[in-house]
């Protein structure tokens, strides 16, 4: 599946769920037809990050990566804890799906770093799937150094590339 | 393509062939014998008039032939071209008698002669290489024949015979690369798969930009490049014919991680990573027949796997032990044999087209190399050091080396750099902008 058509996926679910929650702020929710309109685009606000049902509560308030040391794939003590509140509103959120991109910094030769970054996603799916999240619902890819966040060649840059990052989807993980 | 002139006797090339093995350096006095092997220190003296221009209106292409011809040359180390303003006499005729006491007089040791034709759109060159001292000429006067648009390759050939007669190596001129070329910021890099000339030039582009792709990988005849593609969204292996630009995805397993793939000398065979949830094995396809098979089966990444020239053989890296380091197993597999012991990590092993050695990137104390050893670990000598040097790839020949070297910081861009197995001649790759990931292709037919 391209990136382009899992952002569509998520825009129509989210914009879907938003329909049926007649409190929430947003275009989609007054009266019969909205959302539905012939005459021009509807838009509907996404869940906030305070919304705890709202990839956006997933990705802000729970964190959506985890960090790792130099040259490892093992979880760390805090990561850890991220991954419990990730599982945690995976579970209570059955709709959503998720990829999870291991990620290298740059100290390293490129291929060893794709293998490295497959390493580092699978930790993180292998932990959730400990805490009960259905494996069929997760899938990995690694980008290896290829995809930095940070671009300074210091540690403090470093420490931020040599992440996994749960990327919260919906649809069919065909 | 190639026509002998004349039918000469195999004199001369007895004689570079003793020399050769007597393992003479360039010399003043010796035959005109370039031993790469041992290091040359002091580049070889050589002459190339500008070549004739034997119709009318070919006098640039013939001029620009010549160009290309002493730029291969220089550009090696090994030779050095005495500058026209020093010649004594000229060349009137390709045919006319060679006055040899006027190029020994400027310290000349080789003379190049040639000559271009063009008629329509079809290009001839021919040429003749005299070892001054001896006043005789080294291998039979040669011509090539190709059309006005390959110009450049005609001045390569050239350079290539020239090469491969005085130093007793095959040549790496008329070959192309295949790379990664690089734009746009280190956070949101662009990056499609190029295609040039050794040199640098006629750069092409085989992809867009829209996905990102990894370390292309030459067929060795040339004609076809296996790469990793994120079209799909998750790393892939695809294979591209080159010349019509097509290409096909030849791994297909889903939700899986495929990359760092390789050719069999064959062209058949390929061999890859494949990711299996965090274990990272290498596997062999048969192109002809879609067979796959696994090769390894430790719970270690193992990756970046080339062929021995013979193919019975596989080199790789894995970092079973607890860091990278270079192996080797057979090529169906089975028990697999360390052979770096240094200090440091060693990855990307390349087995060189002669066979006799392996290239692979270092990492020690924060700086990476560039190196070689024998086959089995041996000899190891480091030939560059930087920030971040890696992906060496061979020239034909097995005597060079390009990679990639990335620069440090916020605005760090690789580019290709070049280098002798030696270590002499460290030189970068003119590409227009940011490149990496070279695979060096076969000399051209």
């Amino acid at each position: 599946m391209s990136k382009l058509l899992t952002v569509a996926v998520l825009i129509a679910g989210v914009g879907l769920s938003a329909c049926t929650r007649p409190d929430r702020f947003g275009a989609g929710a007054d009266g019969a037809g909205a959302g539905q309109g012939a005459a021009g685009i509807d838009q509907s606000a996404l869940g906030g990050a305070n919304d705890p049902t709202s990839p956006q509560y997933f990705s802000q308030t729970i964190g959506d990566r985890v960090l790792f040391q130099v040259d490892r794939s093992t979880l760390t003590a805090q990561g850890m804890q991220t991954l419990d509140g990730q599982a945690q509103w995976l579970l209570s959120n059955n709709d959503y799906l998720a990829v999870i991109e291991g990620h290298a910094d740059e100290q390293g030769t490129r291929e060893y770093n794709v293998a490295l970054g497959a390493r580092r996603a699978n930790a993180v799916r292998e932990y959730l799937v400990s805490r009960g999240v259905p494996g069929a619902r997760l899938r990995t890819v690694s980008y290896g150094k290829e995809r930095p966040i940070a671009i300074c060649s210091e540690e403090s840059c470093y420490a931020q590339n040599r992440r996994a990052v749960t990327i919260i989807s919906v649809g069919s993980l065909s | 393509m190639i026509k002998k002139l004349f039918a000469r006797a195999g004199l001369l090339f007895a004689a570079l062939g003793l020399a050769l093995m007597l393992g003479t350096g360039a010399s003043a006095q010796g035959p005109l014998v370039i031993d790469i092997t041992s290091g040359v220190t002091e580049p070889l003296p050589f002459a190339a008039p500008v070549f004739q221009s034997e119709t009318g209106g070919a006098e640039q292409l013939a001029a620009d032939i010549t160009s290309v011809l002493i730029a291969d040359l220089t550009g090696t180390g090994l030779f050095r071209d005495i500058p026209p303003s020093s010649f004594i006499s000229g060349v009137s005729s390709f045919s006319a008698p060679v006055a040899f006491a006027d190029w020994r007089a400027i310290n000349a040791q080789a003379l190049i002669t040639g000559a271009v034709s063009v008629n329509g759109d079809q290009l001839n060159v021919k040429f003749r290489l005299y070892d001054v001292f001896s006043g005789a000429e080294l291998g039979e006067g040669l011509q090539f024949g190709g059309t006005t648009s390959g110009w450049r390759r005609m001045g390569h050939k050239v350079a290539d015979a020239v090469y491969s007669r005085i130093t007793g190596e095959g040549g790496y001129f008329d070959s192309r690369v295949v790379f990664v070329s690089e734009n746009g910021p280190k956070d949101n890099r662009a990056r499609r798969l190029g295609i040039m000339d050794y040199d640098g030039f006629n750069i092409q582009f085989l992809t867009d930009s829209s996905s990102i792709v990894l370390a292309p990988r030459f067929s060795p005849t040339g004609d076809r490049v296996l790469y990793t593609s994120y079209e799909s969204g998750f790393p892939r292996i695809n294979l591209l014919d080159v010349n019509t630009v097509g290409r096909q995805q030849i791994t297909t397993e889903q939700g899986e991680m495929a990359f760092s793939p390789r050719f069999s000398r064959d062209g058949v065979q390929v061999i890859y990573s494949l990711a299996n949830g965090g274990n990272i094995d290498i596997y062999r396809t048969d192109l002809a027949s879609g067979s796959h098979s696994r090769l390894t089966t430790a719970p270690s990444i193992e990756t970046s796997p080339s062929f021995s020239p013979d193919g019975s053989q596989i080199v790789f890296e894995s970092d079973r032990s607890g860091t990278q380091q270079i192996y080797l197993m057979s090529a169906s597999g089975g028990e697999p044999v360390r052979v770096s012991f240094g200090e440091g990590r060693y990855g990307s092993p390349v087995w060189s087209p002669r066979g006799d050695l392996i290239a692979f990137t270092k990492q020690n104390a924060g700086r990476f190399h560039i190196g070689v050893m024998r086959t089995d670990g041996s000899e190891e000598r480091l030939l560059t050091a930087s920030f971040l040097d890696e992906a060496p790839t061979w020239a034909p020949n097995g005597r060079v080396l390009m990679f990639t070297r990335e620069t440090q910081g916020a605005d760090g861009a690789p580019s290709l750099y070049s280098v002798d197995i030696s270590g002499r001649n460290l030189r970068q790759v003119p590409t227009g902008g940011m490149a990496s990931d070279a695979s060096w292709g076969p000399l051209q037919p």
